[in-house]
């Protein structure tokens, strides 16, 4: 299985959608590098957004999260309530 | 940031159908092939445009909401850093020929990269990837002018930044990102999708932001690690776009797969060619380092791009087979590089300099294959000659590859002791390549290459003096009058590092900035 990966900015906007992220997928590796989080996963990364809204405290649209992202890998799918990272193989 | 989140009335995927499908019209007295008349000739077969859908489903009023937040923590950032003389933070001013790279180099290449999405957008007649190639093209043009806002700040300072613009059409190595753009946007909207918003955005932009801007954070640089980041998050959408239009071109015909793979093999080896300067930037203009060039590729493009490639199997689609290749220069590309930059510097828009004993160290642990057998005995003969005062400044043009348009510098794979040559005769004309891979791109359309701009041809011919210069006369220097063609200032905007007025200006600014004087 191949690995995806979303990369956010190091920030307090994104220190509570990092706890989700990594709180809903397990499976997934937080890579802290200069200024930056990587999150890998194999196979598949789910971004959830009532998680995300637990931690916050407060309503959250998933699109905001176009201000904090670096880059990914995978394909994807956003709805309004969650964003997901595939690979096919 | 504490936005506001509307109850919306539709679910994300109903607005986006509303706000891209919903838009659309069907023509009803000019015809489909009128209005979109580049779609047909590259063979290209589309049967439902409606199946290409933005996965982010991202629509016009959403994209200006955060696109406006994110000008605004832009601007602030940049206010601050220039407020509190932020330039003086940088580890050390020789990171600032990074940021001369990147502006004259990189930044013109956004506004190029605004107008090819502009057009190729106004090509397609399905309207998900029109929208998506217009807030691509908005990006493009923002990118651009917030890199010149945010290194503005710098050429108030520091030399070599005044007419990025200029040197950019001019100075012979910034031919290397202009070519590869201009052979994109003057290709069909097909190709340039799969150039660009594939090969380029998906397959190596990680190679260039990533490294780049956690290379600015490392290095104090904040004003750069913001535009920095500020355009990533853009391109993570890109990406997203660059592999959607893939997907969806495949999926249509399978008549599209041979020529979409022959798209990939060109714009994979014509973008890591490109990268060539990323790679020197990242081992050796980086005061302090991030990550070397080779672990940056196996990440990026090795782990990541094997990743796509297994994925794009079921089309049918494979690994270029450049990869090999690549494979085998990750060794020696940013050294060969560096010597050739180091040899050129007198007519450069940036700084050179010899790495010191630490950072030898660092490239011989990084590169424990290659680099104290064949680069350290190089650089050390060199820093021992300047020392002696026989700094040598190479005046000599080299043969440029009439594809990527690098000098012949590069070594043939598998053998670093020995150049690679290959050439082709065309209609009576020899042309010149670095690589089995730019020869083939040539062969296949040699009508398009033999038209390019080389800037040592160039030289040669007399195009690149100032008006009214006559080289005919006794004691003609051609450098200074190329140097001025450029906009340079000999022995300012040149030269090494060592010595120069960035480097005296720098110390002493610092300096004015921890004491009272």
């Amino acid at each position: 299985m191949s690995t995806v990966f979303l990369a956010l900015q190091t920030n307090e906007d994104t220190r509570p959608i990092i706890e989700a992220i990594l709180q809903d997928n397990p499976h997934a590796v937080c890579d802290e590098q200069p200024a930056m989080v990587k999150i890998n996963a194999e196979g598949k990364l789910v971004v959830r957004r009532e998680t995300i809204e637990e931690l916050l405290g407060r309503d959250y649209d998933l699109q905001e999260l176009q201000v904090n992202m670096i880059t990914m890998s995978g394909n994807l799918d956003q709805t309004d309530d969650e964003m997901i990272l595939f690979w096919k193989n | 940031m504490d936005m506001q989140v509307a109850k919306k009335k539709l679910g994300l995927k109903e607005r986006y159908a509303v706000m891209t499908r919903g838009l659309d019209w069907t023509p009803s007295y000019q015809k489909m092939e009128d209005i979109y008349p580049y779609i047909a000739y590259e063979g290209i077969k589309i049967h439902d445009w409606d199946k290409w859908e933005d996965p982010f489903r991202l629509t016009m009023d959403a994209y200006w909401k955060y696109q406006a937040e994110k000008e605004r923590k832009l601007y602030s950032v940049l206010d601050a850093y220039t407020q509190g003389n932020g330039h003086l933070n940088v580890t050390d001013a020789r990171y600032l020929n990074t940021v001369k790279l990147f502006l004259s180099g990189i930044s013109p290449l956004e506004y190029v990269a605004h107008r090819g999405f502009a057009h190729a957008g106004r090509q397609f007649p399905g309207p998900g990837p029109r929208v998506a190639c217009l807030m691509q093209s908005v990006d493009e043009i923002r990118h651009a002018q917030t890199q010149v806002h945010a290194v503005s700040n710098y050429n108030k300072y520091y030399n070599g930044m005044h007419d990025f613009h200029h040197a950019h059409d001019r100075v012979w190595f910034l031919s290397v990102p202009k070519s590869f753009f201009d052979d994109a946007i003057t290709a069909g909207p097909f190709e340039f999708m799969v150039s660009i918003g594939f090969s380029f955005e998906y397959v190596l932009t990680n190679l260039l932001f990533v490294p780049f801007v956690s290379g600015a954070a490392y290095n104090g640089d904040m004003a750069a690690m913001t535009f920095g980041f500020s355009a990533q998050s853009d391109e993570a959408r890109h990406m997203t776009l660059g592999l959607e239009v893939i997907k969806f071109i495949l999926e249509q015909d399978p008549d599209n797969v041979p020529i979409v793979q022959r798209w990939i093999n060109k714009w994979t080896w014509r973008g890591y060619r490109v990268l060539t300067l990323v790679a020197m930037m990242m081992d050796y203009m980086l005061p302090k380092r991030t990550m070397s060039w080779k672990e940056s590729w196996e990440i990026y493009f090795e782990e990541n791009g094997g990743a796509l490639f297994k994925d794009l199997a079921r089309y049918g689609i494979t690994m270029p087979k450049c990869a090999e290749h690549i494979a085998l220069e990750k060794d020696h590309l940013s050294h060969q590089a560096w010597s050739t930059f180091y040899n050129y510097a007198a007519a450069s828009n940036f700084h050179t300099w010899m790495p010191d004993e630490d950072e030898m160290d660092w490239l011989a642990s990084k590169y424990p294959n290659s680099f104290d057998k064949h680069y350290r005995p190089r650089y050390e003969f060199w820093r021992e000659q300047a020392a002696k005062g026989n700094r040598f400044y190479n005046k000599t043009l080299p043969m440029l590859c009439q594809t990527c348009q690098i000098p012949m510098i590069f070594t043939e794979p598998g053998d670093p002791t020995k150049i690679c040559y290959r050439e082709v005769d065309y209609k009576g004309d020899k042309y010149h390549f670095c690589s089995d891979h730019c020869k083939e791109i040539f062969e296949y359309e040699p009508e398009k290459y033999v038209q390019a701009w080389l800037p040592v041809h160039q030289i040669y011919q007399g195009n690149c003096f100032p008006e009214g210069t006559d080289p005919t006369v006794e004691g003609f220097d051609p450098l200074a009058a190329v140097l001025k063609y450029y906009h340079l200032e000999n022995g300012r905007d040149n030269l090494d590092f060592e010595g120069s007025e960035d480097q005296k200006n720098f110390a002493e600014w610092r300096g004015q900035a921890t004491k009272n004087i």
